[in-house]
C-alpha cells in the first residue's frame, strides 16, 4: 500500500468538518414558535428539549396559567401556559401543542421550565444587528418578556427574554 | 517557588479535628500507667502540631508545642498523672479546637481564653519535676547567649525545587538566638539568564545563641545533601563584630537581610501565595457547608458489584429487544426481573452510603457527662450502646444538639446528689445509659438514668400554676409527661447554669418533630426516666400511603397517619355554625376535605360514607377527606423548589412508578392553611356585616 496514497485520503483538518454540515450558519440561533397565530422567538441555547403535551400533575392553588409539574427524566419541572400568560386567547391543546422545556442559568441558581406553546415553527439565524427595538405600544406581552423584534421575511418574529419569562414567573407565584 | 499548599489545608483540617477527637477520648480514659494512650495523644498533638507548621498557624504551633511538653513529661515518666493535669489537657483540647476553627474560618478566636489556659500550662510545666532544657525555645531564648557560631551555607541551586526554602530556615535559626545575616549575590546571572526555580544566593550567617551545635544542625537537616554547611563556634559573644566585617570585605556582599532577587521572587510569590490563600479559605468554608462523608471502601465495592450487574442485565434486555419474537416473552420476564431486583439492591446501596454509625453523635458525649459531673459535684458513669446503628448523616447533624439537651438534663435534673442516692440506697455513682437501636423503618435513641425520676405531681402543680391545665384535670402519666415539651416548662426548683431555664424541652421536642421523629417519656418515682426518640432512618425516602382525590394521586406520610375509616354518619356532628366534626371514640376531629384546601375537583363531595384519613401533627388531629386509598410505597422525595417554589400543604414532591409526579402532603402545613382560610372567611363576614350595618 502505498503511504502517499492513504496520506491523501486522509481529510486535512477542517476540511471533514465542513463535509457533514449541509448549511453554514452566521449569527446567532433562534427558534421560533407559534402563539395564536403570532411568531415568537428564543434563544436556542437555552432550550432544553421539546416535548408533546401531556397533562402534568396539577399544583394546588396555582394561578390558571401554572399548569402544573412534570417528571423530566428524574427532575420535576413546573409547566406555563404562555398563551394564559400572555393573555392570547383560549388556550387549546390540540396534536401540534407542545411543551418547549427552556433552562436558563441564572446568577445564583438553573431553573428549568417547560412552556407550552401552539407550534414549534423554524430556526431562525438572526445577526444581532437585525434585531430591531421593539415600539413600546401597547400589547398584551408586558415589555419586560421582549428582548427585540426580528424580521423573517414577510412576518415579524418577537424574540423573548428567557432570563425574565423564568425570573418574573417566579415573582407572579409570590404576589 | 514555594509549592501551593493551600489546596492541603481542608483534609488537614479534617485530619485535625480527628486528632482533636482522639485526644479527648484518649485523655477521658487516661489512668497511670496507660502508656498506649498517653502515646496516642502525643502522636495525635504531634501531627497537630507539624501540620499546623506546615501551613503557617503559628498560634496553633505554639500552643500545641507547650501541649506536647507536658505530654511528653507524662509520656517519659517525669511526670505523675493528676486529675488536675488531666483537665488541662482536656481544656487545652478545646482550645486548641478553638485556635483550628478559627484558622479554618479565618476569624478572631477568645483569645483571653487561650491565653489563660497557656499561661496555666506554663505554670503546671514549671511545677515539674524535670525539665528537658531543648524543648524550651522561649527559655532559650530569655536566657544570655554565650555562645556565637558562623555559619557558612551555601546551597545548591536546585535547593528550592525540593520544596525547601531558605527562609523557613533562618525563622528556625530565629528561634534558637539573634541571628544576623548576609546574603552573597556574587553568582547570581544577568537578569534574563535567571531561571525562578533556582537559588543563585549563598548566605553567611552570626548566631548568637546558648543552643548547641547539634541543634543548629537539625534545623539544616533537610537540606544537609543539598548543600555546603560549614558551622564554626566563637565563645566572646562581643567581639565577632569587627570579625564580621572582615569576612564581609572579602566577598561581594549585599547587606540587606533579603537579597532582592529573593525578595522579588518571594514578592511574586507572596502575592499569588496571598490570592491562593483567600481562594483557599473560601473553599474550605464551602466545602464545610456542604460535608463530606467518608466511605467504607466495603461498600463502594458492592455498589461496583451492583452496577456490574446491573450492566449485565441491561445488555441481555437489549440484545432480546434488538430482535424480539413473542416466544421470548417469559425470557424478558424474568429479564425485567432481574431488572428490579438490581435496581432496588442499587437503592439500598446507595441508601447506605449516606448512613453513618450513630457513634459519630455519641462520641462527644463521654467528654459532656465528664465535664457535667464535675460542675455538678455529682458521680455518673455513661454506658453507651448500640454505636453501630447506621442512621442518614442529615438525620444526624440534626440529632445531636436535641440529644446534647436531653443527657444535660439527664445529669441535672435526673441524677440525685450523692446523699440522696446514698439514702436511697442506690449506688453513689449514677450511671446514665445511651442506646441506639432499629425498630422497623426507624431509629429508636433511648436516653434513661437511673435517678430519681419525674416527680408526677410536681409537674401537674407547675402546668396548673402555668394554667396550662386545670386543677381537676385528670391526666395519664404520659399525658402529664408530655406537659415538660411544653415552652418555658421547668420543675427545677432553683436555675443552675446547666439547665432549668425551660427553655429547651420544647426546642427538643419541635427539633425532633421537624425530622419528622417523635419523643416519648416513661419514668418510675425513684428509678429513673427514659427519653425515647423515635426517628425514620433516611429523609430522602418516605413511607407513604398514596390516596386519590378527583384525578390527583397524593402521598400522606404514613408517620402522621392515625388511621383511616369510612364516615359513619351517625358520628357527624355540625357545631357552631358550618365546621363539620367526626367523633373518634373521645376526640371530636374536624373534617379538612382535600379538594376544597386545594380547589379542585373531586368525585365524592358527600360527606356520608366517604374516606377519611385521620392524621395527626402539632397535637391536633384532622380527618382529610380523600376519595380513594391506594396503595402504601416508599417513595423518594423530591424538591419543588429547584425549578418552582415552595407550595403551601405540600412539602415536595415524588415520582411514581408510572413516570407520573405526584405531591407528599405536608399535614401541619395543611392544618395552616385550614386555619388561615378559615381566618380569612370571617374577617370577610365580618366586612360584610359591618357593610350591611353601615347601608
Amino acid at each position: 500500500m502505498n503511504l502517499q496514497a492513504m496520506a491523501h485520503e486522509i481529510p486535512v483538518e477542517g476540511e471533514q468538518t465542513l463535509e457533514g454540515i449541509d448549511f453554514i450558519t452566521s449569527g446567532d440561533q433562534y427558534l421560533t414558535f407559534m402563539l395564536s397565530n403570532e411568531q415568537y422567538a428564543v434563544d436556542i441555547l437555552c432550550v432544553e428539549e421539546i416535548r408533546s403535551w401531556e397533562k402534568p400533575t396539577i399544583i394546588p392553588n396555582s394561578p390558571s396559567h401554572i399548569k402544573g409539574v412534570i417528571n423530566m427524566r428524574g427532575v420535576i419541572v413546573p409547566i406555563v401556559d404562555l398563551r394564559l400568560k400572555f393573555n392570547l386567547g383560549a388556550a387549546a391543546y390540540s396534536e401540534t401543542t407542545v411543551v418547549i422545556v427552556l433552562t436558563y442559568q441564572g446568577e445564583q441558581s438553573t431553573r428549568t421550565i417547560g412552556f407550552v406553546v401552539d407550534a414549534v415553527s423554524d430556526v431562525l439565524n438572526v445577526e444581532e444587528c437585525e434585531i430591531k427595538p421593539a415600539p413600546a405600544f401597547g400589547s398584551c406581552v408586558p415589555q419586560q418578556y421582549i428582548d427585540g423584534l426580528i424580521n423573517a421575511e414577510a412576518k415579524v418574529v418577537t424574540l423573548l427574554d428567557v432570563g425574565n419569562l423564568q425570573k418574573i414567573e417566579k415573582n407572579q407565584i409570590h404576589s | 517557588m514555594s509549592v501551593d499548599l493551600s489546596q492541603f489545608i481542608p483534609s488537614f483540617l479534617e485530619e485535625s479535628f480527628e486528632g482533636l477527637e482522639i485526644m479527648e477520648s484518649g485523655l477521658l480514659n487516661l489512668k497511670p500507667g496507660d502508656n498506649e494512650v498517653i502515646h496516642s495523644i502525643f502522636r495525635a498533638a504531634h501531627s497537630i502540631k507539624g501540620g499546623a507548621g506546615t501551613f503557617g498557624f503559628e498560634n496553633v504551633t505554639d500552643f500545641t508545642h507547650l501541649v506536647e511538653t507536658l505530654l511528653d513529661e507524662m509520656r517519659d515518666g517525669r511526670r505523675e498523672i493528676t486529675k488536675e493535669d488531666t483537665e488541662i489537657l482536656l481544656e487545652s483540647v478545646d482550645c486548641m479546637r478553638l485556635l483550628i476553627e478559627a484558622a479554618r474560618d479565618g476569624e478572631d478566636y477568645d483569645s483571653e481564653k487561650i491565653e489563660s489556659t497557656s499561661k496555666r500550662l506554663t505554670i503546671t510545666l514549671g511545677e515539674g519535676c524535670a525539665r528537658d532544657e531543648s524543648s524550651e525555645p522561649e527559655q532559650a531564648q530569655q536566657a544570655s547567649h554565650n555562645a556565637q557560631y558562623h555559619i557558612n551555607f551555601v546551597p545548591e541551586h536546585c535547593l528550592a525545587k525540593t520544596g525547601n526554602d531558605p527562609l523557613f530556615l533562618f525563622n528556625a535559626l530565629t528561634e534558637l538566638g539573634n541571628l544576623s545575616l548576609a546574603a552573597n549575590t556574587s553568582e547570581l546571572p544577568a537578569l534574563t539568564d535567571i531561571d525562578p526555580q533556582e537559588l543563585y544566593l549563598s548566605w553567611q550567617l552570626t548566631l548568637a545563641t546558648d543552643a548547641s551545635e547539634d541543634d543548629i544542625k537539625e534545623i539544616f537537616e533537610w537540606v544537609e545533601d543539598e548543600c555546603l554547611l560549614e558551622i564554626t563556634q566563637q565563645a566572646a559573644p562581643n567581639t565577632n563584630t569587627p570579625a564580621e566585617a572582615n569576612r564581609t570585605d572579602d566577598l561581594p556582599v549585599e547587606t540587606t537581610t533579603q537579597p532582592e532577587q529573593q525578595a522579588a521572587v518571594d514578592k511574586d510569590d507572596a502575592s499569588t501565595n496571598v490570592a491562593e490563600k483567600d481562594k483557599g479559605k473560601a473553599k474550605s468554608k464551602a466545602k464545610s457547608d456542604v460535608g463530606s462523608i467518608r466511605v467504607g471502601v466495603d461498600k463502594v465495592d458492592s455498589l461496583i458489584n451492583l452496577v456490574g450487574e446491573l450492566v449485565i442485565t441491561q445488555s441481555m434486555l437489549s440484545e432480546l429487544g434488538s430482535d424480539f419474537h413473542m416466544s421470548k416473552i417469559e425470557k424478558l420476564t424474568s429479564g425485567l426481573e432481574q431488572l428490579l431486583q438490581n435496581t432496588k439492591e442499587l437503592q439500598e446501596s446507595v441508601m447506605r452510603i449516606r448512613m453513618l454509625p450513630i457513634s459519630f453523635a455519641f462520641n462527644r458525649f463521654p467528654r459532656l457527662v465528664h465535664d457535667l459531673s464535675i460542675k455538678t459535684g455529682k458521680e455518673v458513669e455513661l454506658v453507651i450502646k448500640g454505636e453501630q446503628t447506621e442512621l442518614d448523616k442529615t438525620v444526624m447533624e440534626q440529632i445531636g444538639d436535641p440529644l446534647v439537651h436531653l443527657v444535660r438534663n439527664a445529669v441535672d435534673h435526673g441524677i440525685e446528689p450523692a446523699e440522696v442516692r446514698i439514702a436511697a440506697g442506690k449506688k453513689q455513682q449514677g450511671t446514665i445509659s445511651l442506646d441506639a437501636y432499629h425498630q422497623g423503618g426507624n431509629i429508636v435513641i433511648e436516653i434513661s438514668d437511673d435517678g430519681g425520676g419525674i416527680d408526677r405531681n410536681a409537674v401537674f402543680n407547675k402546668a396548673f400554676e402555668k394554667g396550662l391545665i386545670e386543677s381537676n384535670a385528670s391526666l395519664s402519666d404520659s399525658q402529664v409527661y408530655d406537659l415538660l415539651f411544653e415552652p418555658g416548662f421547668s420543675t427545677a426548683s432553683e436555675v443552675t447554669d446547666i439547665s432549668g431555664r425551660g427553655v429547651g424541652m420544647d426546642v427538643v421536642k419541635r427539633n425532633i418533630q421537624a425530622l419528622g421523629g417523635r419523643i416519648q417519656v416513661e419514668s418510675t418515682k425513684g428509678q429513673g426516666s427514659t427519653f425515647k426518640v423515635n426517628l425514620p432512618l433516611t429523609l430522602a425516602i418516605l413511607d407513604g400511603q398514596l390516596v386519590k382525590v378527583g384525578s390527583e394521586t397524593y402521598i400522606i406520610p404514613l408517620i402522621s397517619i392515625v388511621e383511616s375509616l369510612q364516615i359513619d354518619k351517625e358520628l357527624l356532628n355540625r357545631v357552631s355554625g358550618d365546621m363539620v366534626l367526626y367523633r373518634l371514640r373521645d376526640d371530636n376531629v374536624p373534617i379538612l376535605p382535600i379538594y376544597q384546601l386545594f380547589n379542585l375537583e373531586a368525585d365524592f363531595t358527600e360527606l356520608d360514607n366517604a374516606l377519611l384519613v385521620v392524621v395527626e401533627a402539632d397535637g391536633q388531629k384532622v380527618g382529610l377527606m380523600v376519595d380513594d386509598l391506594l396503595a402504601q410505597q416508599q417513595v423518594v422525595i423530591k424538591s419543588l423548589k429547584d425549578n418552582y417554589q415552595q407550595v403551601a400543604g405540600v412539602s415536595g414532591a415524588t415520582i411514581l412508578g408510572d413516570g407520573s409526579v405526584a405531591m407528599i402532603l405536608d399535614i401541619p402545613g395543611m392544618i395552616q392553611m385550614a386555619l388561615n382560610n378559615a381566618q380569612h372567611a370571617q374577617t370577610l363576614q365580618t366586612k360584610a356585616s359591618y357593610g350591611e350595618l353601615m347601608s
